[in-house]
């Protein structure tokens, strides 16, 4: 802290002012010399008439980082220099990371739609050479929906009554037990719970029972310390407050925990409940061990036969290698997705809408 | 709430035991203990149901590189190549994404502008909920074609390297695009955590380092990054975790082939989970049983991975 009150630098200053100033680029220098680079770079490929976004993005990201870097030591010195060099490497990580994720949107948005038409949502592959320019993923859709749901039916009670007993009664080592073993629960690879599921399939039912009912399993072993962790989370937010006004007006815990605890987090319960469904509908390797990769027709039934879901008629399409394979692959693709989003749209919006408001 | 004339901190009531108190609480504890119990079924079904091939197996299950399950008798196969071709992957896959995830997160932390910052990690969030199977079909129809001439040219100038020893693969689906697909799905996962530690640095560190006249870089070096050393290595670990058991993404890029290779630009490298996804279906005989087995390694290696990550993780929280 300097002792004298140095006034605003401004134009009119002194020599002093001028001083400070030195070594020092001015603000808007980064940007203006991005904007030169871009400029430059683009005349420069067009010149040589090899024009191309990636080439252009990538050169003109270099070119500038040189060039600031440069600049920079020439004028701030060495410590600002490499201030610089890595701010513009952080910027550049997160262009780097928006890369996939545009391009993949990109790349299922424009290749689905050749495909994405209500003639594709609304039949099924049964009676549909794999070559045959018709058929679509009705089926697929049917499983999903029908996995999904008793995959959830499963994993809610069990993931909200584990979340409430974390919150509400477990202490000491049990707590801590199960708290571990939630967490290492979300990482079990999703294609150990399928065989889970085979291996429990097998005892019970014999060798190649495959059905409906095998994948909700293991979807649900998948969904549920996902549906535990954000309950708790959402749980713990409840004010301690409520559950005390409660019990003073000597209404026993598990009616506090039925009528106050969980309808205050219900918002919240919500939106975990339906990221983590978000999660488990593109699941994809359990399904092909459990529910079978080469259903065709629609079914309804959970315990009757092999199930078509979305994610598996990608991958059956993509592995039987055709052109018009390709294309269901990539219309299932931008339904799954559509979907994928349509449920973390309406989990935020439930999130948010129906949030106890904060005083 | 006037009067206070009761300074007995009263228990919750629970003079007598209700019958409804009694049921819920036992509900509630019964949820917790079927997940010990779920958890610990998922190992004792894979064992139980890996035990008859692993006894009749004529091969080492470890060190075999061979795959001949699919028979009645006399089975032969192990998990050496699968072995392999899992950890390199993953190992790619945690070279590439782990410094990019950093990138990220103190970009979103200390580089975004304030009012953006959420919205911009909503977006790197967006990543992890595109499905795996999603990532396969724009790896093997998008990305894959794009990386061939990428390949080539890295065989002509760096094929003195034996990693990138030529001839190229033709259609890319190597070991490389796979990792590069698995960094891109486990980036996500590596940011957030790092995220989390970045929001814990103590505004006190960070100030001192700038009251000293350190540059933003300075401050990230002297005071975030030591202090988020155990929150981006448990992320890494986690990544690397998803990483290992992350199947369709490698089962769609990597042709079935089974081998040993440090060849990043050449097929024939396969992992655990790709070859379970693509053997299933066709297997006959012990082949069933042996994919178990197999599983039942791969289960073994992401459980060592995540404790490790879950213990590096709270022992980072209790140290801060």
């Amino acid at each position: 802290m300097s002792l004298t009150t140095t006034p605003p630098p401004g134009p009119e200053m002194g020599p002093a002012s001028s001083a400070l100033r030195r070594g020092s680029l001015p603000n808007r220098f980064p940007v203006a010399l991005l904007a030169a680079t871009a400029a430059v770079v683009a005349g420069v490929l067009l010149a040589f008439s090899s024009f191309g976004f990636v080439l252009w993005g990538l050169l003109t990201a270099v070119a500038y980082v040189v060039f600031v870097v440069t600049a920079s030591a020439r004028v701030e010195g060495g410590r600002k220099a490499r201030d610089r060099l890595v701010t513009s490497l952080v910027y550049g990580c997160f262009l780097l990371a928006m890369l996939p994720l545009v391009s993949v949107l990109w790349t299922v948005l424009g290749n689905g739609f050749a495909r994405f038409d209500p003639y594709f949502l609304s039949v099924s592959m049964n009676g549909v050479l794999p070559s045959m320019d018709a058929g679509g993923a009705y089926h697929a859709i049917v499983g999903t929906l029908a996995i999904t749901g008793m995959a959830t039916l499963i994993s809610v009670p069990i993931g909200v009554m584990t979340a409430v007993y974390l919150v509400e009664y477990a202490e000491g080592r049990m707590k801590r037990t199960i708290m571990f073993f939630v967490d290492v629960m979300t990482g079990i690879p999703s294609i150990v719970a399928g065989l889970f599921v085979v291996a429990l399939w097998i005892i019970l039912f014999g060798p190649g029972a495959t059905n409906g009912a095998a994948g909700a399993i293991a979807l649900a072993v998948l969904m549920i310390p996902v549906v535990v962790r954000s309950s708790e989370e959402m749980l713990r937010l409840v004010p301690q407050d409520l559950r005390e006004a409660s019990y003073a007006l000597g209404v026993p815990k598990w009616r506090t925990i039925t009528k106050v605890v969980l309808p205050t987090s219900a918002a919240g319960l919500t939106t975990g409940i339906m990221l983590a469904i978000a999660r488990v509908i593109g699941e994809t390797a359990p399904l092909i061990l459990t529910a079978g990769s080469s259903a065709v027709s629609i079914n309804w039934n959970l315990f009757d036969g092999q199930m078509m879901s979305l994610p598996v008629f990608i991958y059956s399409q993509v592995r039987m290698g055709g052109a018009v394979n390709y294309e269901r692959a990539w219309a299932a693709a931008l339904t799954l997705i559509l979907v994928v989003m349509l449920l973390f749209f309406l989990a935020r919006m439930i999130g948010r809408l129906f949030a106890p408001k904060a005083r | 709430m006037t009067t206070t004339d009761a300074p007995k901190a009263a228990p919750p009531p629970t003079g007598k035991r209700r019958m409804g108190d009694v049921v819920f609480a036992g509900t509630a504890r019964g949820s917790g203990i079927l997940i010990l119990l779920i958890l610990a079924g998922v190992a004792a079904f894979l064992i139980v149901q890996a035990w008859p091939s692993l006894a009749a197996n004529t091969a080492n299950f470890l060190t075999s590189q061979a795959w001949e399950a699919n028979v009645r008798e006399s089975p032969a196969f192990g998990v050496a190549a699968l072995a392999f071709g899992t950890v390199l992957a993953a190992a790619i896959a945690l070279l590439l994404a782990t410094p990019v995830a950093i990138g990220i997160a103190l970009f979103i932390v200390y580089y975004a502008p304030r009012k953006l910052a959420s919205l911009l990690g909503y977006l790197v969030d967006l990543l992890a909920a595109i499905p795996s199977v999603v990532y396969g079909l724009w790896g093997i129809g998008f990305l894959a074609p794009q990386l061939v001439p990428v390949y080539e040219g890295m065989t002509r100038y760096l094929g003195w390297i034996p990693l990138f020893a030529g001839p190229a693969s033709t259609s890319a689906r190597t070991i490389l695009t796979a990792g590069i697909v698995l960094a891109v799905m486990i980036l996500p996962i590596i940011t957030a955590m790092s995220r989390d530690v970045f929001h814990q640095v103590p505004q006190g560190h960070r100030e001192a380092a700038l009251a000293m006249g350190a540059t933003r870089w300075e401050m990230i070096r002297l005071a975030v990054l030591p202090f988020g050393k155990s929150g981006i290595v448990g992320g890494a670990m986690l990544g690397m975790g998803r990483a290992l058991g992350e199947t369709m993404a490698v089962a769609m890029i990597l042709s079935p082939s089974l081998a040993i290779s440090w060849n990043l630009l050449q097929s024939g490298n396969q992992t655990i989970a790709g070859h379970i996804a693509l053997q299933y279906p066709e297997a006959t005989g012990y082949g069933v049983s042996a994919l178990i087995a197999a599983g039942l390694v791969l289960f073994a290696i992401t459980l060592v991975v995540n404790m490790g990550a879950r213990y590096v993780v709270a022992r980072g929280n209790k140290e801060s």
